[in-house]
């Protein structure tokens, strides 16, 4: 039986609440949204928290996803079944469907939360690298206010985020839909983290690639951007050639190690292999749009 | 802590400690031993029950989380006396061998069908794979979901 350490439990009724709790008790306070990944890791003892602060009662503030003016804001306790079943979300950022289809299984998704998955920090958790692709950035609330943190400086090594104790992540924020994007990801099985996962949003110009950014996980010890293939892409024409040298850029610069998921070959041979099918996806689906799903 | 739960319709207070979780306070505080406590690591599903009527893992929520709020477990779906359609297809179908994730299978068919009374094949799978059973290879369970959702309106209408 796991049982987690004893701690002492305080509800937040607002997201100012919860900020002056993490103040109050200092280190020793971890927040706890939909808890499917704090949970488990306080029933290993790998999260031994003093005291939990639980944020999940804050629907009114932090449960939303929302586009206006052409971009989109998700609020940190939107449900990853509700970024799945968006319409908003399925038709303009495709690829966060094609994740959501493939994080967790449908229960989790009814209790597993954006904001928890994006400040987690977990090196192999899918929706970071979506994000990454998407050129997003975080909002966070602090004791000294607002401020908003790039996707790309957000983290900083497994389980580690540039945020201050103390801040509050209360959003996700898309400033623009890419022209198309997808996701794609090699898993051992339902419910698993990804081996491998590549996430892709581009803009095409003229027939080329004149923009594109690919984010992946599971493949280093934290979120990585594959800027080297970004670079081989930009301004290319799409094709089996140019899907073929990105691929082989993207595999030389992730950073992966050997564990039950498979060794470092593999799993490089895999980020070769998705980052072709995922750029290809992707340019599909900006010819064919409004085609698709 | 003091948590008041309204579990199947009826109020209960308990005073516990705050890293019990939602499965353990309905087993063995309330003595609902029809959810079934599996893996406990958010995997198995056989302790599904509706947390204010969505399908959630038990062993992954504590139950001060649920203070305030509904729970409904397999013993709360049914009316007494007469099975619901879902439960009806696992015997018609015989969905079930040793019976440990049945009812946390049920949970999850039960609010699926509410959402998509007339699903795919591919659909019921995908619905029910977190949760998993070692013995049917899931081919009858997939049959007693589809009876379900094709006995299930009639049937409701009748009851």
């Amino acid at each position: 039986m796991q049982v987690p350490a004893r701690f002492e439990y305080e509800v937040a009724g607002t997201v100012g609440e919860a900020v002056e709790l993490l103040e109050r008790y200092g280190e020793g306070a971890y927040l706890l949204a939909g808890g499917h990944s704090l949970i488990p890791m306080m029933k290993l003892r790998l999260a031994v928290p003093e005291v939990v602060i639980d944020i999940s009662g804050l629907d009114d503030e932090l449960r939303y996803i929302e586009e206006d003016d052409g971009a989109l804001r998700i609020g940190a306790l939107a449900r990853h079944r509700e970024l799945l079943e968006s319409p908003v979300v399925r038709e303009r950022y495709t690829l966060l469907a094609d994740a959501e289809a493939m994080i967790a299984d449908p229960l989790v998704r009814n209790m597993g939360t954006v904001g928890g998955a994006v400040a987690n920090a977990d090196p192999a958790e899918d929706l970071p690298a979506a994000f990454v692709a998407l050129d997003s950035e975080v909002v966070a609330r602090g004791p000294d206010g607002e401020r908003t943190v790039h996707i790309d400086d957000l983290h900083v090594g497994p389980y580690q985020t540039s945020l201050e104790h103390g801040e509050v992540l209360t959003e996700v924020r898309v400033p623009r839909a890419p022209q198309a994007s997808a996701y794609s990801k090699v898993k051992r099985r339902v419910g698993d983290y990804a081996s491998a996962a590549v996430g892709v949003a581009l803009n095409m110009s003229g027939g080329e690639i004149e923009d594109i950014r690919i984010g992946m996980c599971g493949v280093g010890s934290r979120t990585l951007r594959a800027r080297g293939a970004e670079e081989a892409l930009r301004g290319q024409s799409p094709g089996p050639e140019a899907y073929g040298r990105a691929g082989d850029v993207a595999a030389e610069e992730c950073d992966p190690i050997e564990d039950a998921k498979g060794t470092v070959p593999y799993k490089r041979d895999l980020v070769r292999v998705l980052v072709g099918r995922t750029v290809a996806t992707a340019v599909e689906r900006a010819a064919g749009q409004g085609v698709e799903r | 802590m003091k948590i008041a739960v309204n579990v199947n319709g009826e109020k209960h207070e308990a005073d516990v400690e705050a890293r019990l979780l939602l499965v353990h306070f309905v087993r063995e505080i309330l003595g609902l031993t029809g959810t079934h406590w599996g893996c406990d690591t958010s995997n198995c599903g056989a302790c599904t029950v509706f947390l204010d009527g969505e399908p959630v893992k038990s062993c992954t929520v504590f139950a001060v989380r649920a203070n305030s709020h509904e729970v409904t477990t397999i013993e709360g779906i049914w009316s007494g006396t007469e099975l619901t359609p879902v439960q009806e297809g696992f015997h018609v179908e015989h969905g079930l061998q040793c019976g440990f994730c049945t009812p946390g299978v049920i949970m999850t068919a039960t609010a699926f069908l509410e959402r998509n009374p007339d699903p795919t094949e591919e659909e019921i799978r995908e619905a029910i794979s977190g949760n998993l059973c070692r013995c049917t290879g899931y081919e009858n369970i997939v049959k007693a979901v589809q009876w379900a959702a094709k006995n299930g309106r009639t049937q409701e209408v009748g009851a």
